[in-house]
């Protein structure tokens, strides 16, 4: 049954896909069995979406993939694709992976085909032939299920989905020639995944000291890095500031950024946004120093240190040196 | 050309926010602030119109909500947009974020913009995806969270920061932009200007005035239908320390640590 197939986004850049887009493939392929269907994956891209990266789909579980020639890093286009395909194959579900292009495509995917689309999902079950989403909702307070009335547009949040390999197996490719829409062609990639700032590396350390906007301006920086270096560590930064210039683009954990997982996470001047959580939330110990004591970043922190971090930061520097002095 | 700015009143940050779980539907009985992530769009539509590459013979503030909405209008207006348009109708109760987006559309072809600016998110539902549910319907293209924007040859150059890495596109109007927060620093209203906002114009419009089919908005022309709402699982709270004496404070921090063979 045809509409039992699931149909997953796959994002690539550089020659590889998106490792959200691979946790999807993997979430997919285990729904559309549960089902009684298959996955099948649709990626859009240029030369470089070669048949050999398009059939390693299948190693996550993907049966067949739909390669489309189109412009790369741009939702519509992928819109046009997925709803052709969709209407061609009759599936009834759609799902990505945590992504910013995930989102627009599947809430444009939804008004196309009027479907319900359901975002930032953290779990996906299937319950009397249909599939449930979960949301954390309000700050993670709470938490929504969604059923569908008809098709389902369902778009995990950063992380939620992992990848799994399944041994050897490879995925049918079939090109697909798609007319895009005259408004998917107005936007024009002019330039692709620029990197703004020095290339510093922060997914191996076991400490990072990150910074967000609480730190006041870019020269709040150099005391976060004295107390990464006394920690033996390194700095990581949030959206904000970096979208500001004060740190580089390579330094910043989050949705568009580093995902990650230190031993140690100290967070200074960070509130807390759920954009920033996801990149950060399965690091083992997490401090965080806000002068807000209602900042979200209390609710998910293991030690939470209400104050000034002008006046913290310094000394906790001052003290972690002596202590490894001595 | 005329900018069209889609706002939205969310209860205030300071406000716990719940649903109602006999419904699905959030409360909303607490709110009265204008989301801050508007404030960012309004700003722009006023720099546009500032900066003089383009001809912007009005901008428009255009919400749907309840009555008390119309507050969020008001306040979009002391900001700089010279009319409003508000979209109020009971069958419009309980639209889910599709529903929501096509009713907009149907308000926004009224209006014919040549721009239509929303901030990237709302602080209530958080549904950063409205700009692209809007612009399909519209069949304008659309970009999101975009922080840098400027008008070349009639057409808005943007960049935003995706998955790899700062992205620059060009997009033709009419089109559909959100912005996030870094793309300005919003200004403040001034007196004047909060106190003449009430008397600028304000369009109140049911859903028969701009063509919304009943059928397709509200809880019945939702195509999501949410439900069991539970709380998360527990997490251990974590330690909390008021730092009144910051020596004292640090040496907390590093017994903390030491306990954990973190330093």
């Amino acid at each position: 049954m045809a509409q039992n197939d699931i149909l997953v986004y796959a994002l690539h850049y550089d020659g590889a896909l998106n490792k959200n887009s691979l946790g999807a493939v993997s979430e997919g392929a285990r729904l559309a069995k549960e089902l009684g269907g298959a996955c099948h994956v649709l990626a859009l891209g240029g030369d470089d979406l070669t048949t050999e990266l398009c059939a390693s789909a299948g190693a996550h579980g993907a049966e067949k993939v739909f390669r489309v020639n189109g412009p790369e890093g741009l939702a519509q286009p992928v819109i046009d694709a997925m709803a052709q395909v969709m209407d061609d194959g009759g599936h009834r579900y759609a799902l990505f992976g945590g992504g910013l292009l995930g989102f627009e495509i599947g809430a444009g995917l939804a008004a196309r085909l009027n479907a319900g689309v359901t975002m930032e999902v953290t779990a996906v079950r299937v319950a009397d032939g249909e599939l449930l989403a979960e949301r954390p909702i309000h700050g993670d307070s709470s938490i929504s299920t969604s059923r569908y009335r008809d098709r389902g547009i369902i778009i995990g949040r950063l992380n939620a989905f992992e990848a799994h390999e399944v041994d050897g197996a490879s995925a049918e490719v079939q090109d697909v020639r798609v007319e895009f829409s005259p408004w998917s062609t107005q936007a024009t990639m002019v330039k692709r995944g620029e990197q703004r700032g020095a290339d510093v590396n922060i997914e191996d350390a076991k400490v990072l000291a990150a910074g967000g906007r609480g730190l006041g301006k870019a020269e709040g920086f150099d005391a976060l890095e004295e107390l990464a270096g006394a920690l033996g560590g390194t700095v990581a930064a949030t959206r904000a500031v970096v979208d500001a210039g004060w740190y580089p683009y390579a330094a910043q954990i989050g949705q568009t950024g580093k995902t990650v997982s230190p031993k140690l996470y100290l967070a200074a001047g960070i509130s807390g946004a759920i954009q920033h959580k996801v990149g950060m939330q399965s690091s083992e110990n997490i401090v965080a120093i806000n002068k807000d004591a209602n900042a979200p970043i209390f609710e998910f922190s293991d030690l939470g240190i209400v104050g000034d971090l002008n006046k913290i930061v310094p000394k906790l520097t001052a003290a972690v040196k002596a202590r490894k002095g001595g | 050309m005329k900018i069209c700015v889609l706002v939205k009143e969310v209860p205030d940050a300071a406000v716990q926010k719940r649903i109602d779980p006999a419904t699905g539907r959030m409360d909303r009985s607490g709110e009265r602030n204008l989301n801050p992530y508007d404030t960012h769009a309004i700003e722009a539509a006023m720099q546009i119109r500032e900066g003089g590459a383009l001809q912007i013979d009005e901008i428009v503030a255009v919400t749907m909500g309840p009555d008390s909405a119309v507050r969020a209008l008001h306040k979009a207006v002391s900001l700089g947009a010279d009319r409003s348009v508000h979209l109020s109708d009971d069958a419009l109760a309980g639209s889910d974020v599709a529903a929501t987006g096509y009713a907009l559309a149907k308000t926004l072809q009224r209006e014919s913009p040549d721009l239509v600016l929303l901030g990237q998110q709302s602080d209530d539902g958080e549904c950063y995806t409205i700009g692209a549910v809007v612009a399909d319907h519209l069949q304008m293209p659309s970009l999101t969270q975009v922080i840098k924007m400027d008008v070349a040859d009639g057409k808005l150059r943007c960049e935003r920061q995706a998955e790899y890495g700062y992205d620059t596109v060009e997009v033709q109007m009419p089109a559909v932009i959100s912005v996030g927060d870094a793309i300005n620093e919003p200004r403040y209203p001034s007196l004047k200007a909060i106190m003449g906002a009430k008397k600028k114009p304000l369009d109140a419009v049911a859903i028969a005035d701009v063509g919304i089919e009943a059928d397709r908005v509200g809880e019945q022309g939702s195509k999501v239908i949410c439900s069991d709402f539970k709380a998360p699982p527990a997490k251990a709270a974590g330690e909390i320390i008021e730092d009144e004496d910051t020596g004292e404070t640090v040496e907390k921090i590093l017994a903390w640590l030491d306990e954990r063979k973190l330093i």
